[in-house]
């Protein structure tokens, strides 16, 4: 075994079984009934928001594109899966709830991937911010066009109407224009959501560990070298791509199917942006980094509650800090050598080129 | 005749858009980030405007300096406290950081102006709209469309007559060799985020004059647009900003007209994708050359 | 010494036993639950600042109820809601007033629902916050029950046939009432002429006004709060297009926009329950406390939410609730007692039946000369 392969090897097993043990606490803490409300509500979210942000690293950190529309992806799984569950239940009176929360998210991650295709067919094409632009426009437009769809079920059948709604009048309403999907029945579960979140580490920690992955790296840190040497640009950047864009779908259908209702403004850009700051402030290309700074940044707002009114005054004060304590050269050096005993433990790949970094 | 108002009042948005599009485009081509905090400036501006002709009463052409100076300070200080210490960061950290600044700067108005929306007082332009024939031009799209002309003729002139706008230039081809012929970085790269930021003010009371709503929130939407803008015309470029900013603007105008007002932005996304396909590297924008 | 503590001993029995007579005293702790940050905060603001005034009424009069607020942000957004409804839970709140704004409150009273907590919404208006739950009450209108009136009023009053709307396609709120308004004009013999829409970023409104004017509409109804209406009329002015513009109750506020030219609202009409320039003592009063703390002239969610704190003090008299009870237990108990009692407020007099809606009457009103003027 190289000394690299141990190393890589040591840094899953670390990634794995921080979240494994983490949710055997939590179920604990769950099982003795020692969690506050709070707490407890937010699970759920934030199994999906660590999807949201190691899905959106494999683009960001490995492929080496900066998307600003990943928030679209979720959205579709988050109606789809609505969709689904809903019409499962209205067709063939489908009362297992697991069952019905996988098939939604199966559906979600299906149908989230296929626009993935589509879109990213155009967008890789470019590069840099120019890609980041693209990808922002194609989330604003997924937003608009959920904003006039209407779906409903009559029947066990599914009907669907655009801009108007000209549905007749014996449909149960499932999404509803502007007023989003509705009258969902929440079946997301704390446990799923751990499942998921493996099932994602799995596929991104083999991507990214495989040929393929290798691949996709070597495009970020190099594309000319890449494609001289026969990768296929486009084939693995698209790779990443969609298999981002299925995870998000899984994580929206997750997401969706945990709340009484779904809205298209909780899709919007300054959504993709939150994702966005959770993965840079993980590190690029950090799994483990990704995870933490998801969980620690949805929990850090609930726990600033206290400060009432200012507590996004004070959330956009530590991102500011962090960033430049993180990222200044001179506080830099100085972490560096405080946390180097840890540092030469986890060593994640902080190969940092991103955003027409590459041909420089 | 519908036609011609559409047009008119596309011009208008257009031209709003093109001055804030200029603060991106700018920053951009010198300090190489994506400034989202730039759509917050404006809003700052709106506001400092707002106080100096509601509040303290002073008159027009004062108060609308104030903002400048305000918002030009703001600027430089911006830069200097948040962007400068990561001069050396990836293009990334920056923008998160950028991202944080435009939350900071909500927030702070959120606490100084309250959430209660203002209306910007638009008296000061009281000068009846024009009437030609059927079509009807309010005073505040003649302001708006004559100040971007100018704001747009000055700016050419300065960056390509002057020392101080040769340097940018300079800054914003190469650093290193600009660093190595004598031009102080640090100073350029403040003075763009100075004209930016006073671009932004008036950009902000442009933007309050015709649509006279004011909010914390109020820069977020026109912000995103002018970016795109400065995209589509080819982030870097000056005439490429003027040209995205106009064009998007009618786009936007026209979409909503005669296609339908639901899907108008989606319409101006798409328009936006379709044109970068085409051009990708936006319509004056230089592409970008492959160094081995 | 002994006769002494014998006799302090005796005291103290008689007063127990005085205070066992006389009222309880009962702290009742409610949260209210609403956006104070973010692009909605203006609604949250001000439903949590009218609940504040009339809790510190309450508080001052000294009666049997004193009231402990929990304040909780949602920052309009359905995942935050949840938050903040655990954490106002977790802070041992008995009941709700809030969420203020419709998706919010509909997935809140979603989780009370299976939770059995009370909600009292000041200003949720969609039919969805309270469909399918017993546990969510509303002190504002229905959107469809005001698309209707508003629809009725005009066909009542020959204002005119020929109808524009323009409506914010990414709200609940302005879809609700665009819908029964146009289905019930369509009843009615209402023209609709033009029909636009906008979402919450849109900041030019040229091509929705001219497409009303072009349609010749006599009418233009605009189901919307103040702030787009605002521009709109604006944008109507610069037009020369001098429509009667129609509004609903989140029209209530544009007269106070610092800096609004109120001429620009010259011959505006709106059914609405409340108007802070009303000459009602009890209207007065609060817009002068309201004024004094808050340095701002109250919108009608604030009127909404100070109502709603009288109506929850009221359903727990009758109720009977103590300080202790868990919000469990007080659930049911509200949803019995929110049935039968009749609270007179600042919005009219309103009673409830059990799908949660509020009946109370809204009210016509003109602006004239920068004032609102009614009519009987």
């Amino acid at each position: 075994m190289t000394k690299a392969k141990r190393k890589r090897l040591i840094y899953n097993l670390i990634t794995f079984g921080l979240v494994i043990a983490a949710f055997l606490i939590l179920q604990n803490m769950i099982a003795t009934k020692s969690i506050s409300r709070s707490l407890k509500g937010q699970l759920v979210p934030i199994c999906s928001w660590i999807v949201m942000a190691v899905s959106l690293n494999l683009v960001i950190g490995f492929s080496g594109e900066l998307s600003l529309g990943h928030a679209g992806f979720m959205s579709i799984g988050a109606y789809t899966g609505a969709i689904v569950s809903g019409w499962l239940l209205a067709a063939f009176d489908m009362q297992d709830t697991t069952l019905r929360l996988v098939l939604a998210i199966v559906a979600g991650g299906i149908l989230a991937g296929i626009f993935g295709v589509l879109i990213g067919i155009p967008v890789l094409r470019l590069r840099g911010d120019y890609l980041a632009i693209v990808t922002l426009a194609f989330g604003e437009i997924i937003r608009n066009l959920v904003n006039v769809l209407y779906v409903g079920t009559a029947d066990g059948k599914l009907q669907f109407s655009f801009l108007n709604k000209n549905l007749p009048e014996n449909v149960t309403m499932l999404v509803d224009g502007a007023k989003g999907a509705v009258k969902i029945k929440p079946i997301s579960t704390f446990t799923v959501g751990f499942v998921l979140i493996i099932i994602t580490l799995i596929v991104v920690l083999n991507l990214v560990n495989s040929r393929a992955g290798r691949a996709i790296q070597a495009t970020r840190d190099n594309r000319i070298a890449a494609e001289s040497m026969g990768v296929s640009v486009t084939r693995y950047k698209m790779m990443a791509f969609v298999t981002a864009a299925v995870l998000a779908g899984m994580a929206g259908a997750l997401y969706g199917l945990n709340s009484s209702t779904v809205v298209p403004t909780q899709f919007t850009f300054n959504q993709s942006i939150n994702v966005l700051v959770f993965v840079v402030l993980g590190g690029l290309g950090n799994v483990l980094g990704s995870i933490i700074s998801a969980t620690f940044l949805t929990v850090l707002p609930e726990v600033l509650r206290e400060f009432a009114d200012y507590r996004m005054l004070v959330y956009a004060v530590v991102l500011i800090l962090v960033m430049i304590f993180t990222n200044n050269p001179t506080t830099r050096a100085i972490a560096n050598r405080l946390f180097a005993p840890i540092k030469n433990l986890f060593h994640g790949k902080h190969k940092e080129s991103v955003g027409g970094g590459d041909a420089k | 005749m519908i036609f011609l108002d559409n047009l008119i009042n596309g011009l208008s948005l257009g031209s709003i858009y093109a001055i804030i599009a200029l603060g991106y485009t700018m920053v951009y081509g010198i300090a190489k980030m994506l400034n989202f905090a730039h759509g917050d400036v404006i809003m700052v501006g709106a506001y400092i405007a707002f106080c100096g002709l509601q509040y303290w009463g002073i008159p027009p052409v004062f108060a609308f300096l104030l903002a400048m100076v305000v918002c030009t300070l703001l600027g430089i200080t911006i830069e200097g406290l948040a962007y400068r210490p990561l001069r050396q960061a990836t293009s990334l950290a920056v923008l998160i950081t950028a991202i944080g600044m435009s939350y900071l700067l909500q927030n702070i108005a959120l606490m100084i102006w309250g959430a209660n929306p203002k209306s910007f007082p638009t008296t000061f332009i009281n000068g009846a709209s024009l009437h030609l024939g059927k079509i009807n031009i309010s005073s505040a799209t003649l302001i708006t469309i004559l100040v971007s002309i100018v704001i747009m003729v000055l700016l050419t002139l300065f960056t390509s007559k002057t020392k101080l706008g040769k340097a940018m230039r300079c800054v914003s081809e190469d650093r290193g060799a600009a660093e190595l012929m004598g031009i102080n970085v640090n100073r350029t790269i403040s003075l763009t985020f100075a004209i930016g930021s006073a671009l932004a003010a008036i950009a902000g009371i442009l933007l309050c004059s015709s649509y006279p709503i004011l909010q914390p929130t109020t820069g977020s939407m026109p912000g995103i647009k002018a970016f795109t803008a400065a995209v589509f015309g080819g982030i870097g470029s000056i005439p490429g900003a003027m040209l995205g900013g106009v064009l998007l603007g009618i786009i936007e105008i026209f979409g909503k007209a005669y296609i339908s007002t639901e899907l108008g932005d989606a319409i101006v996304f798409a328009v936006l994708i379709i044109v970068l396909l085409f051009k990708p590297a936006g319509l004056l924008g230089k592409p970008m050359r492959e160094k081995v | 010494m002994k006769k002494l503590i014998a006799m302090v001993l005796a005291l103290m029995l008689a007063l127990s036993v005085c205070s066992a007579f006389a009222e309880e005293a009962v702290t009742l702790k409610i949260a209210h639950i609403g956006p104070t940050t973010g692009a909605a905060a203006l609604y949250g603001l001000a439903t949590q600042h009218g609940a504040e005034i009339a809790v510190d009424e309450i508080n001052a009069a000294g009666g049997k109820f004193t009231i402990e607020l929990i304040n909780e942000d949602d920052e309009h957004n359905v995942e935050k809601v949840i938050n903040a409804y655990n954490a106002a839970l977790d802070a041992g709140a008995q009941m709700i007033l809030g969420s203020t704004t419709s998706k919010p409150c509909e997935a809140a009273g979603a989780q009370g629902y299976a939770d059995r907590v009370f909600f009292l919404t000041p200003s949720a208006s969609s039919t969805a916050v309270i469909e399918d739950k017993d546990n969510v009450f509303q002190v504002c209108f229905t959107d469809p029950n005001q698309g209707s009136a508003s629809a009725q009023y005009i066909a009542d009053h020959k204002l005119g046939t020929k109808v524009a709307v323009i409506y914010n396609n990414a709200d609940v709120y302005s879809t609700g009432i665009r819908d029964t308004f146009v289905k019930k004009g369509a009843e009615l013999g209402l023209e609709i002429v033009s029909e636009e829409t906008f979402t919450d970023e849109t900041t030019d409104f040229t091509v929705q006004v001219g497409k009303a004017q072009e349609a010749g509409a006599e009418i233009v109804f605009l189901p919307m709060y103040y702030t787009p209406a605002s521009l709109i009329l604006k944008t109507a002015a610069d037009k020369n297009y001098k429509p009667i513009f129609f509004g609903v109750d989140g029209m209530d506020g544009i007269l106070s926009v610092e800096g609004f030219d109120t001429s620009l609202a010259e011959g505006v009409m709106l059914l609405t329950p409340f108007v802070a320039t009303s000459e009602d003592e009890k209207v007065k009063s609060f817009v002068a406390k309201y004024q004094e703390k808050f340095n701002e002239t109250p919108i009608q969610f604030a009127a909404d939410a100070y109502d709603g704190i009288y109506i929850l003090v009221a359903a727990a008299e009758k109720a009977g609730i103590t300080s202790d009870m868990a919000p469990e237990e007080a659930c049911d108990l509200l949803i019995d007692a929110m049935k039968e009692i009749e609270v007179t407020g600042l919005t009219g007099t309103m009673t409830w039946d059990e799908s949660g809606a509020v009946t109370k009457t809204p009210m016509a009103a003109t602006i004239v000369n920068g004032v609102y003027v009614f009519e009987d």
